[in-house]
């Protein structure tokens, strides 16, 4: 019987395809058990009547917000009863009660607690730890200011140790200095984690860590002391109350200080933590968790773009003929087929530096720190490189919709603004960018030294052998062949290569004339962001090529290694500067390249529905109507249409307030 | 009192801002006009933006419905009609958030499209809002593709009337502004039948609210289509009819008509349907496209002027935003395009009014050329300004992100216009048909449009730069252009005959060329901008000052351009790698020209505060100030929010912890 409901054109889509979904959904997943546990756990969710509501987009931001502290309360709850406690289950289980939105109480799960964990003593820990874990304390994590985001240093709220009451003195002493943005803040916290410049005996000992009260346990309004509340309405995050904290003369206890690592005694000794890089660790877990989201955004995007193109139809093909489904046009399939290899690419990547974190996590923890600078240069990078083109990708998708992607019933506008937030969070994109550029040049010197580097940016290694034979460069290009993936890594390396050396010949001699450092590094910094860029690029194709080897099954590995190929000569047809500039590639191989998108294009067409069900998002996930999996797209927007707000009365009072007298003057 | 950061940057101005103001609206007495409309619509309390941000969309039209009858009122009170010269600054001063919008686009179309009985009868009702009017030409099913339209309008030759009815869901009227609550009429777009025949779509007045108690009329579904991304004070509506019948007078008949028998009778030319569409293409350009751009240069602008974050030098107080390269980079060619696009709007202007002209003589040999133009300067510049108006949301960091910054609403606001007026890539397509077309009749030696006489002159030469310092030749670099757009069309012209004498069915070709094409028309499109604004320039009488920046912005627009699509202007060897490192070379010590001017360049725009209705973009700079007391007035800080006694209060209370 669904199977009768279902949309013809989107039936016809799924029976022509050349490959059974869910083996590709399992390798997405990480296996079928995986696959299995997911759904498992989407179903307590979804047939659960206590996590429904109505549409959140006739709901004002208070009741967004309403909706949404109700939700988390009853998570909590029914996290502990159904004794979900594995990290990954609990992400499915809340991204499946929030349908993949923010909630309040995400920095409180997210950090407040995990900070206790790794910051407080054992007593902070028993004082602490299991209120909050009971939610009778609600924390925040307050670091970032008005006037300063990216750079920690810059921060100006001040925590002074006063020996006499063995208090810590915390103050916001100009308007700058306000905490601005923390979730939470503004409504739902009770306590906050601030970051704070520790003055004692007269001296700045540096940024330092304090819990702080804010608001009265009870009535929960503000301490006096304590001025706090909601930073108002924003492009998305509707449902979050990012919140403003200042702080005039507010006393803690010296015990408030999280002291495992440093410490102030009772008379104000400032005792020294041993090292600092172990923070290097929680980046860059936080750092894979964003390319594991661009992964994920940008395949809802696809999901709901592919399958409205292959419900609506427009125009005519063949002059006669009836109106063909938009994804025939070659121009659809050129916006929407590379953002879909795309997906796939990023999934893949996400999954490599979870992977490679979780095995290096255990060398971290006996202190092997060595592969560590790589993995946070990397992570920098991706970070900022997938969150780029996710956002770009998704921006992409809605318009491909044309006018009913605009309207909120499409979904898209909600995947952007909750998404496009990641490009300056935990480290604004192109700051992210010159420190992966960074870690690069310092590896192209040591090179220049004489000395090997290894890892992903061991193809310097080859740049002085090749800079002598600099006349044959020209004649590499005969060897790339544009169907052998491998060969075209081999194309984005040397690009990477030419493009690294670039930057850091340019540094060089922006240094020969300037005698500051940071000046030449400034003047060089569009060179830098590009070298990263491209070297970014160069892994993301390594290890897509690279998945395909694990691929078992020939029709599913046809079909990725189809999405390959697209996912890397796309990339070359939208740079081919870089590449003819280089001499990796010829005139006539691009103008081939530029070909070979476009056949491929056609290859995938008929398996593209397919392709996008198997990212198998459930419709209340995906929450639109254009991309519903059914395919029964325009009944379903006038039923979504009619519960709009300006609806609720056939007459609005506007014509009774306004129209009305002004009719009867003219 | 200024921020003494913002306060410093206007010192240094390398030029007069008060006089690039007056040439850019046009002359001193422009400039006049315009600040007098703005000052009367802005100290105006009924027209205030203050609480914008947090109004729900009922509220948000509710106001839009009162600043629109309010307006009608102020126009009398001041004395301005629509003819005369402020009338196209209210739009600007009330920055857009009106209702009533379609009472012109149901005004015009009823003027272009209607008999002089027509005219006569519903345009005095119109005028004085005796009737509120709306204009329903998309279908939730069909938007850009006209003739799919599903609405049908069946004449009854018995009654004399049309019967109007929505045969599927698809078919049902979706989009169309103030149709959701406020129009008592619309102009109705269906496919006419007489007698079991189909004679195409055909425009129809029909009135859908009671003129009395604003209910729907018989046979009548109307109603809000619900969120949209922006436009909340709008109230796009959808409308189902069910057997509506409307007088045979109804149908706009100045180019066709029914007659009572049913006999169907058309006289003058069809050309001139596209005339309408071509000068709302143009207009739109103007205030919903290039004024955002403006408006989030000079918010980004100023705010990147204000914000200070890591020091580039050690020792020294932290460095501005605007100081660091990659942050001009963002930011400065974005406001070069903003002046790029200011000049070709005046261009476009320009041609329209001499197509007009032209049309006026019955002389429509214009109108290929013009459609063209129109339709590829539309997608062009409103695509390159939507993603230039993110560019300058994500250089805000976090604060761009707040409402509060007025950059997200201009995004979400401009990046409709990819999509109105015609989707841009099926602009595109048809701007590359027209090109193909010279090309073709230039190669036959046979005569073109002056605007595209460039297609005959293919010469295949080399780029002649010898250094760095030649790519500021506004001659070298237009030439790499004009280059470039050639070779695009020729070599796409090539690829579609290749394909047809190869026994490809031409409309499959030209699907299989589709990516190219669009190529094509943006190359020319570019090169048309970049030597627009060179002869702008060229032509420019004002002081040395002046003509000294636009220069550079121009020099900086064209680079931009060659750095962003180095692979074009590389393949064939056009420009050689060793030019193109010199092309990169100069393009970047442009930015650092710049640098000094640019707070000047954005204050130049002359946006007032409550235009720009921003906490990060006053002119003051008193940005946290601003933000912080902003927020305050938040509905979520001032109402009480039942979230804590229902949800966080039992939450907080320890329920939990017996679990």
């Amino acid at each position: 019987a669904a199977a009768a409901m279902m949309n013809a054109d989107l039936r016809r889509e799924r029976g022509a395809a050349s490959f059974q979904p869910e083996l590709l959904t399992h390798i997405l997943d990480g296996g079928a058990e995986r696959t299995r546990r997911r759904k498992e756990i989407e179903a307590l969710v979804l047939n659960d009547p206590d996590f429904q509501h109505e549409d959140l987009n006739f709901l004002s931001r208070s009741q967004r917000y309403e909706q949404a502290i109700r939700k988390s309360a009853l998570m909590v709850m029914k996290l502990r009863e159904y004794g979900i406690a594995d990290p990954e289950e609990i992400y499915w289980f809340k991204s499946f009660v929030h349908r993949g939105r923010p909630e309040p109480l995400d920095l409180h799960l997210g950090m407040f607690l995990p900070t206790l964990l790794t910051q407080a003593t054992p007593e902070q820990q028993d004082r602490f730890f299991m209120p909050a874990w009971n939610l009778e304390i609600i924390g925040t994590y307050a670091q970032t200011e008005m006037g300063h985001g990216t750079h920690l240093r810059g921060l100006e709220t001040t925590a002074t140790y006063d020996p006499a009451t063995q208090e810590f003195i915390l103050n916001s002493p100009t308007v700058t200095s306000i905490k601005w943005w923390p979730g939470g803040l503004g409504k739902t916290s009770n306590h906050a984690i601030v970051l704070a410049q520790l003055y004692t005996q007269g001296q700045c000992k540096g940024l330092h860590a304090f819990i702080v009260p804010i608001r009265q346990l009870g009535t929960h309004e503000p301490l006096p002391g304590i001025t706090v509340g909601d930073i108002g309405p924003k492009f998305g995050y509707d449902e979050m109350d990012n919140g403003y904290l200042k702080m005039d003369n507010f006393r803690i206890p010296r015990e408030n200080m999280l002291m495992k690592y440093a410490q102030v005694e009772p008379d104000g000794t400032y005792v020294k933590p041993l090292s600092d890089k172990l923070t290097y660790g929680t980046m860059v877990f936080i750092r894979s968790l964003i390319v594991g989201d661009s992964a994920r955004s940008l395949s809802r995007a696809c999901t709901i773009a592919i399958r409205y193109s292959a419900v609506r139809h427009q125009s005519e093909l063949k002059p006669g003929e009836p109106e063909p489904q938009i994804l025939d046009y070659q121009t659809q399939q050129y916006k929407l087929f590379p953002l879909l290899a795309t997906a796939y690419a990023f999934h893949f990547v996400g999954a490599y530096i979870k992977d490679t974190y979780r095995r290096i996590s255990g060398d971290i923890n006996e202190g092997d720190l060595s592969e560590l600078p790589e993995l946070h240069a990397l992570t920098a990078g991706l970070k900022a490189f997938t969150s780029w083109t996710a956002n770009a990708g998704i921006e992409e998708c809605r318009m491909a919709c044309g006018g009913h992607g605009y309207s909120r019933c499409s979904g898209i506008p909600d995947i952007y603004v909750t998404f496009t937030p990641s490009c300056t969070y935990e480290g604004e994109n192109t700051v992210m960018m010159l420190q992966t550029a960074r870690f690069l040049v310092k590896s192209y010197t040591q090179v220049s030294s004489g000395q090997q580097v290894t890892g992903m940016v061991s193809y310097l290694n080859d740049l002085p052998r090749q800079r002598i034979q600099a006349q044959h460069v020209a004649a590499r290009s005969v060897t790339v062949r544009i169907n052998d993936p491998l060969s075209l890594v081999e194309a984005y390396k040397a690009r990477a290569a030419r493009l690294v050396e670039a930057a850091a010949k340019n540094l060089q001699a922006e240094l020969n004339h300037r005698k500051s450092k940071e000046d030449a590094w400034n003047r060089t910094s569009v060179d830098l962001v590009r070298a990263s860029e491209a070297h970014c690029h160069y892994v993301i194709v390594k290890l897509f090529a690279a998945k395909l080897s694990e691929i078992s099954n020939a029709a599913v590995h046809a079909v990725l290694t189809e999405l390959c190929l697209l996912y890397a000569l796309y990339g070359i047809s939208k740079n081919t500067g870089d590449f003819l500039q280089a001499g990796i590639l010829t005139d006539a191989q691009i103008t081939q390249v530029n070909q070979r998108v476009k056949e491929l294009l056609a290859v995938i067409r008929p398996n593209a529905v397919a392709l996008v069900d198997s990212f198998d998002f459930h419709d209340v996930h995906l929450g639109s109507v254009l991309g519903r999996y059914d395919g029964n797209v325009y009944e379903n927007m006038f039923e979504w249409a009619k519960k709009s707000p300006l609806n609720k009365k056939e007459v609005h009072e506007s014509f009774h307030k306004h129209l009305k007298p002004m009719q009867a003057k003219l | 009192s200024v921020n003494p950061d913002l306060a410093s940057e206007r010192q240094t101005a390398s030029f007069n801002v008060e006089e690039l103001t007056a040439w850019l609206d046009g002359g001193a007495e422009h400039t006049r006009i315009r600040r007098a409309v703005v000052e009367a619509i802005q100290s105006d309390p009924v027209f205030s933006r203050e609480n914008q941000y947090f109004q729900s969309q009922n509220e948000r039209y509710e106001a839009a419905v009162r600043k629109a009858v309010h307006l009608q009122k102020k126009m009398r009170e001041m004395g301005w009609t629509e003819n005369g010269p402020e009338f196209k600054y209210i739009y600007r001063a009330l920055s857009g958030d009106v209702a009533f919008l379609l009472q012109r686009v149901f005004m015009r179309s009823i003027l272009v499209l209607g008999s002089d009985k027509q005219i006569a009868r519903w345009i005095p009702l119109a005028s004085q809002y005796r009737v509120i009017g709306s204009y329903a030409q998309t279908e939730l099913g069909h938007g850009t593709y006209l003739q799919g339209l599903e609405t049908t309008a069946v004449f009854d030759t018995t009654t004399q009337e049309f019967i109007l009815n929505t045969p599927t869901v698809s078919a049902m009227k979706w989009w169309p502004g103030d149709m959701g609550r406020s129009a008592t009429h619309t102009v109705v777009f269906a496919q006419l039948f007489i007698h079991g025949k189909c004679y195409g779509v055909h425009p129809f007045i029909v009135q859908i609210r009671s003129l009395q108690d604003h209910s729907l009329c018989p046979g009548i579904t109307a109603g809000d289509i619900g969120p949209k991304m922006n436009f909340e004070h709008s109230d796009n509506g959808y409308l189902m009819l069910q057997k509506v019948h409307v007088p045979r007078e109804n149908m706009l008949s100045k180019f066709c008509e029914v007659q009572p028998d049913g006999t169907y009778v058309r006289w003058g030319s069809q050309k001139i349907n596209y005339f309408p569409m071509t000068t709302v293409r143009i207009s739109i350009i103007s205030d919903e496209v290039i004024m955002p751009l403006m408006k989030a240069c000079t918010i980004a602008i100023r705010y990147s002027a204000v914000r200070r974050q890591s020091k580039l030098k050690p020792g020294e107080q932290e460095a501005k935003i605007l100081d660091y390269q990659t942050q001009q980079e963002k930011l400065l060619p974005q406001l070069a395009a903003a002046y790029a696009f200011h000049f070709i709007n005046n261009y476009l202007q320009e041609l329209l009014d001499r197509g007009y002209g032209e049309i006026e003589r019955k002389n429509f040999d214009t109108l290929p050329e013009l459609h063209a133009f129109s339709s590829g300067f539309k997608a062009m510049v409103s695509q390159y300004c939507t993603s230039a108006v993110e560019i300058c949301l994500r250089a805000c960091g976090g604060h761009g992100y707040s409402l509060l910054s007025g950059l997200p609403s201009l995004y979400t606001r401009i990046l409709a216009s990819c999509i109105y007026e015609g989707e841009n890539t099926i602009l595109l397509l048809q701007t590359a048909r027209f090109l193909i077309k010279c090309f073709m009749a230039a190669s036959a030696g046979q005569p073109v449009p002056p605007s595209v006489t460039y297609l005959a002159a293919v010469k295949p030469g080399k780029c002649p730069a010898k250094n760095k310092l030649d790519f500021l030749s506004p001659a070298i670099y237009t030439e790499a252009y004009q280059h470039t757009a050639v070779r695009l069309i020729s070599s796409t012209a090539a690829k579609l005959q290749d394909l047809i004498q190869s026994g490809v069915k031409k409309y499959d070709a030209w699907n299989q060329c589709t990516v190219q094409l669009v190529q094509a028309a943006k190359a020319h499109c570019h090169y048309i901008a970049v030597k627009n604004f060179a002869e702008t320039v060229e032509k420019l009488e004002a002081t040395a000052g002046i003509q000294k920046i636009m220069k550079h912005l121009c020099d900086l627009f064209a680079l931009h351009g060659i750095f962003s699509n180095a692979g074009v202007f590389l393949h064939d060897g056009y420009i050689s790698g060793t030019q193109m490192d010199m092309a990169t070379g100069s393009y970047l010590d442009l930015l650092a020209v710049i640098r000094p001017d640019a707070v000047p360049l954005v204050d130049a725009f002359d946006f007032t505060d409550k235009s720009l209705n921003s906490a990060l973009g006053s002119y003051d700079g008193q940005v946290y100030q601003r933000l912080y007391e902003w927020a305050q007035k938040s509905p979520t800080n001032k109402q009480i929010s039942p979230a804590y006694e229902k949800y966080l209060k039992p939450l907080l209370h320890n329920t939990l912890s017996k679990l």
